[in-house]
């Protein structure tokens, strides 16, 4: 029984553990992700069922013990008599294969139905545009005096039914978010749109799942979802304009900043820096990770990055400037005060 | 003109086989007439279907080593996070090639040089109905693959991926050539395909043996004329997309173009329409082997004759209806998507029907477990798990998590190569010693096929895995700490096996090849008409042309055939039956050994890699390929009048 | 291996080497990490001594107006950067057409990424500041093709917006008119 148990135990231990991982798509930590859980619960029994049927039949058929009597072959001059049981078992297996497929088809349905439902009524709106290899995000409220402009990250309130719509400002990519709900493409030319109802408190990942060029493995989204408190909290902070400098250092690197290449490209809001290249600013600090996923957010990482993108992210849009070691210094300081 | 009136009029002294011309005298003057001249200039002008097919295989299969290769450089910057043993670039580069190579230049050549070569022989005729048309399309799928890797060596590969998504591919986001290298080979590839299916549907509806009506011919050629269907209908789909795409880069044209009312979906319907029926072209001619495997192997003819044809002709129509099923995640609406999930899961149904039938043949004959046969016994155990991984994302929710990951490169090599490459292997081993009448070595058949089985399961089961934990496709890298880890080492293990496994089997034909021990014209006591003739089989194939009464002539227990007589000797002389009925209908003249195919080949090919840099190389390059073109169909001399048969 | 087909074989090399597209398709994401700048200066009324023609182009900047990278990233410099605010898309509005023969400041590209960077009289931006080098050599290698002098394989035939000027591929190149002449 030992051999038995172990490989019931690995083969056990193989989906638990696709329930870990900060991207996984077994994680049901939304209304959509969830429903997707429990579909692929269904057709995986009803598969596997299926697959042991035929594997085994297969074997029987190949290893079955036969009677010298019942030879088809060539000898005997029989090699095309039939069993008469042989007509019944293919009605029997075409009736189990158009109903088993019709039952999965059903349900099916029933989760679409499901995720439609999810979707009516939502409560916020965050508009997403993709570019290579970032995400703009921008929350769309009904006010626009609360516009909120963020990049490759997401903040959702926990039990709220939220509605992103999405568009690309170049290629082709998708958005998707695994533990939370499945992937949209991103397509120029055309407005799609995405639903996600969170359940489940925690910090996920998402990434662009369409190639879209030379980074495409390094545009991650960084997602936070939250207690409604905690997100009005983080809402309220979005709005403010960036935090002024206060030492030296820093009041270097904002001059820096905002006069130099930063400020072609960054949008630093309450500052001079009104570039719409590249990923806005203003509360970078806030954010778990630099470049879209590429590297986490710590002081060494953003030196590296500022110094020289190209090493890390080869292809990305940010040139490698020559910045001198000072000037460097005094842009990581400011850069850390914008929380 | 009355019977008698014509055997006046026909000239008495051409020289026919019969009762009077027969044995070793009438196979030396069929060997003179139908053998091609020595030398380079005789080996350019081949239009042998045997040399043919044996060209077509050998080049696909050396495209395939070369694919596998770049998969194994890609594993090894996969097998570990963060990893940067390739530059992205250079990793966008190899699964591009990868994926073009396998799909273009291995997977549907391979499949067609098999066809080319055991059609003519399983069907009873001399040669296919174009034989030139047949050279000609060799050649094209040559440049062409020639053409992609060339551009590789010299840093113009395309790196899009094989399926090319716009805008990514069109002019602004893809500069340089790289896109047009890949849409023309596009081009010759599409041609070559084409041409063969062409020639092949030909060949099976008005060259078949008297006597070989449709419900009689072997399940192969049954395969071989739904797949050379297909090809037809749906290969124009990607050369149109392949065409606009060059006409969007090079000329400023706005097919692609969202802001002057062009779609980027219209590619993706475009290519998938393509897409899906090709990966059928690809797995069907797979299930024709089984069938031929199965039936010789367990000594029983196939069981559900007509559910196995009706099934091929079902999953060949099913599958123009399946292709949005890559664009679920597009946005379109969903009830169209319901259609195309319901139209999925059905042509699960003819092949549930094909996978009964064959389990049904072994149950009622005796299997014997000879390295085909475990093939087959691999191919059922692999490509039923693909199948159904296809029917979990057939479904809309489903797919719509697992589209794009590695949960869809699973399911894509587990139907591929467990419903394609298995049987393949499993078919070169079988008709090995038809080819080359020697047989390969039972041992080292044996080890390469636990080899490649085990090692597939470790290099592509795990990939469900890590699909699930949601790595998406097509990256060069995946960040440490997402459980990613083992998977993807476990993979890049299993493909090292596969790639042992392969150099065995390779290792095992060339041994053979020399070294394997002879074989004589019927070694596996197969039922079907090729193998009645020699091993290897003359230039003539068969000395006269067999009469067929069943569906498996060669165990029908008489020692030798009925056969035709009356066909001419001197010089290359073919017999048309009907289309359904084979009754015997008319002759026709074969043709010699012509260089014009190469010629045109040379020609179209000038013209279409100069027709990357420039539109005019269309318009320049047509004199010369009207010139080659010209030449190649000059009339001869009148032919012979269509005469009555006398059997 | 006889030493004819090694030198036979060595030539086919070189051969391919020659079709090879090193220029047109190498993708240099990365510049120069140091030393690499745009010369300043290099204005066309600038006299040297001698046979008074301008030193030859450097080899780094011959590598940039050729180089489809380099010009599909000026591309989307162009619009990124607003150059369509005053010279439209070629055309020119507030700021002088680019696809003319009429080049005040010079059309090679040394001299095109000087005015870049340097910025000129009556409201072009200085950019040096503001762009990188490469970016700046970037965006003289895109400006080049809107004359039509870059070869025909290296532009790319429109870009994924409205359509606002005949195909870079179908265009006639326009001479390079010298700064000093009549026609100016």
């Amino acid at each position: 029984m030992k051999p038995v148990r172990l490989t019931v135990s690995v083969m056990a231990a193989i989906p638990v553990s696709g329930c870990a991982g900060i991207q996984t798509a077994l994680g049901g930590q939304a209304v959509q992700s969830s429903d997707f859980v429990s579909l692929f619960t269904i057709f995986m029994v009803v598969c596997t069922l299926m697959y042991f049927v035929i594997v085994g039949a297969l074997m029987w058929a190949v290893l079955r013990r036969r009677r010298e009597s019942e030879a088809c072959t060539v000898e005997t001059g029989k090699h095309e008599v039939s069993t008469p049981q042989s007509r019944v078992a293919l009605i029997a297996w075409t009736s189990v294969i158009a109903v088993g497929l019709s039952a999965l088809a059903v349900a099916s349905f029933f989760t679409d139905r499901s995720l439609a439902a999810a979707a009516r009524n939502p409560k916020l709106a965050i508009t997403v545009t993709a570019h290579q290899w970032w995400w703009d995000v921008q929350y769309t409220p009904v006010d626009p005096s609360h516009i909120i402009r963020t990049a490759n990250e997401l903040h959702l309130p926990v039990g709220v039914p939220t509605e992103i719509t999405l568009k690309s400002d170049d290629v082709i990519h998708s958005f998707w978010i695994p533990k939370l709900a499945g992937k949209q493409d991103v397509i120029p030319g055309r407005v799609t749109d995405a639903q996600i109802l969170p359940r489940q408190i925690g910090q996920y990942r998402g990434q662009c799942a369409e190639f879209c060029g030379a980074e495409h493995a390094n545009m991650a989204l960084d997602v936070t979802v939250e207690s409604m408190a905690d997100f009005k909290k983080w809402a309220a902070a979005q709005l403010q304009p960036a935090t002024a400098p206060t030492t030296p250092l820093a009041a270097a690197g904002f001059n820096y900043v905002t006069t130099r290449q930063c400020s072609v490209c960054h949008n630093i809001t309450g500052t001079p820096a009104n570039g719409q290249v590249g990923p806005d600013l203003t509360h970078f600090a806030s954010r778990k990770t630099i470049a879209a996923g590429t590297l986490p957010l710590t002081t060494g990482n953003l030196y590296g990055w500022i110094a020289d993108p190209q090493s890390q992210k080869p292809g990305s849009q940010m040139p490698t400037m020559q910045i001198a070691p000072q000037d460097l210094h005094a842009i990581v300081a400011y850069l850390e005060t914008l929380k | 003109m009355t019977p008698a009136e014509k055997a006046r009029a026909r000239p008495a002294n051409v020289p026919r086989d019969g009762p009077d011309l027969t044995g070793p005298e009438l196979e030396a003057r069929l060997h003179k007439t139908w053998s091609r001249p020595r030398g380079l200039i005789g080996w350019l002008s081949s239009v042998d279907h045997k040399e043919i097919g044996i060209r077509y295989i050998v080049t696909a299969l050396v495209f395939f080593a070369m694919a596998g290769l770049l998969a194994l450089h890609m594993r090894l910057q996969l097998a570990t996070p963060d990893s940067n043993l390739m530059t992205p670039e250079l990793y966008n580069e190899s699964f591009t090639m990868h994926g073009s190579t396998m799909m273009f230049l291995f997977a549907v050549p391979v499949m067609q040089g098999m066809q080319i070569y055991l059609t003519p022989l399983m069907a009873g005729t001399r040669n296919m109905a174009f034989p030139r048309l047949t050279a000609f399309s060799y050649w094209m799928y040559l440049s062409g693959g020639l053409m992609l890797w060339i551009s590789h060596v010299l840093n113009v590969s395309p790196d899009n991926g094989w399926f090319s998504y716009v805008p990514l591919a069109g002019p602004q986001y893809s500069p340089g050539k790289r896109a047009d290298v890949w849409a023309q080979m596009i081009t010759f590839t599409e041609v070559a395909a084409l041409a063969v299916a062409v020639t092949l549907t030909a060949t099976i509806l008005k060259q078949r043996a008297p006597g070989m009506t449709l419900a009689r011919m072997p399940i192969f050629l049954w395969s071989t004329l739904v797949t050379s269907l297909m090809v037809i209908f749906s290969m124009p789909s990607v050369a149109l997309a392949s065409s606009m795409l060059i006409s969007d880069r090079s000329v400023g044209t706005q097919f692609f173009n969202p802001a002057e009312n062009g779609d980027a979906l219209l590619w993706q319907h475009l290519f998938w329409f393509f897409g899906h029926p090709e990966v059928y072209i690809i797995f069907l001619p797979g299930t024709a082997f089984v069938s031929e495997i199965v039936v010789t192997f367990c000594r029983r003819s196939i069981h559900g004759y007509s559910v196995v044809a009706l099934s091929l002709v079902a999953t060949g129509i099913l599958a123009f209806g399946l292709w949005v099923h890559h664009m679920f995640a597009t946005g379109l609406p969903r009830v169209g998507y319901s259609f195309f999930t319901a139209a999925s899961m059905s042509v699960a149904i003819p092949t549930g029907l094909q996978i009964f039938c064959w389990i049904a043949t072994m149950w009622e004959g005796r299997p014997r477990l000879t390295v085909p046969m475990l093939y087959v016994i691999g191919f059922i155990f692999t490509f039923v798990i693909g199948g159904l991984s296809g029917v979990i994302i057939a479904s809309v929710p489903l797919d719509l998590q697992l589209t794009d990951t590695y949960f869809i490169v699973a399911h894509l090599h587990y139907v591929l190569i467990g419903g394609s490459v298995f049987p393949l292997l499993g078919a070169i081993t079988y008709w090995f010693p038809k080819v080359t009448g020697r047989m390969m070595s039972e041992r080292m058949g044996k080890v390469a096929f636990w080899t490649i089985f085990l090692g597939f399961q470790l290099a592509f089961f795990p990939m469900h895995i890590s699909g699930l934990m949601g790595m998406p496709r097509r990256v060069f890298t995946y960040p440490a700490g997402m459980g990613l880890e083992l998977w993807n080492m476990l993979s890049t293990i299993g493909a090292f096996v596969v790639g042992a496994a392969v150099l065995l089997f390779v290792v095992n034909l060339l041994a053979s090849l020399f070294r394997g021990a002879p074989a004589g014209p019927n070694p596996w006591d197969a039922p079907s008409l090729e193998w009645a003739a020699a091993s290897p089989p003359r230039p003539y194939n068969f000395a006269h042309i067999p009469v067929v009464e069943s569906r498996t002539p060669l165990w029908d227990g008489a020692d030798s055939l009925r056969v035709v007589h009356g066909l001419r000797v001197d010089e290359p002389e073919l017999l048309l039956t009907t289309v359904i009925s084979a009754t015997p209908d008319l002759r026709e003249p074969g043709v010699a050994p012509s260089l014009w195919p190469f010629v045109s080949t040379v020609a179209v090919a000038v013209a279409f890699v100069c027709s990357i840099f420039s539109p005019w190389a269309l318009v320049f390059g047509a004199v010369p390929i009207g010139i080659a073109l010209t030449a190649w169909f000059w009339p001869k001399k009148p032919p012979p009048e269509g005469e009555p048969v006398i059997v | 291996m006889s030493s004819r087909f090694r030198n036979s074989a060595a030539a086919a090399v070189a051969l391919l080497a020659l079709l090879g597209a090193c220029d047109r398709e190498s993708r240099n994401s990365r510049g120069q990490p140091l030393g690499e700048t745009v010369p300043t200066g290099a204005s066309p009324d600038t006299i040297y001594p001698g046979n008074s023609q301008p030193p030859p182009l450097s080899a780094q900047a011959a590598a940039y107006q050729n180089n489809a990278y380099a010009i599909s990233q000026g591309q989307q410099l162009f619009t990124q950067m607003n150059c369509v605010g005053c010279h439209s898309h070629g055309g020119g509005g507030m700021g002088p057409p680019l696809m003319d023969p009429k080049w005040r400041y010079g059309g090679r590209i040394d001299q095109i990424a000087a005015s870049i960077a340097e910025g000129r009289p009556n409201g072009m931006p200085a950019w040096r500041t503001k762009l990188t080098s490469e970016q700046i050599w970037q965006l003289a290698a895109y400006v080049r093709s809107l004359s039509g002098q870059v070869p025909k394989d290296a532009v790319s035939a429109r870009a994924d917006t409205l359509s606002n000027t005949p195909p870079q591929t179908q265009q006639t190149p326009e001479p390079v008119l010298p700064a000093g002449s009549a026609q100016q």
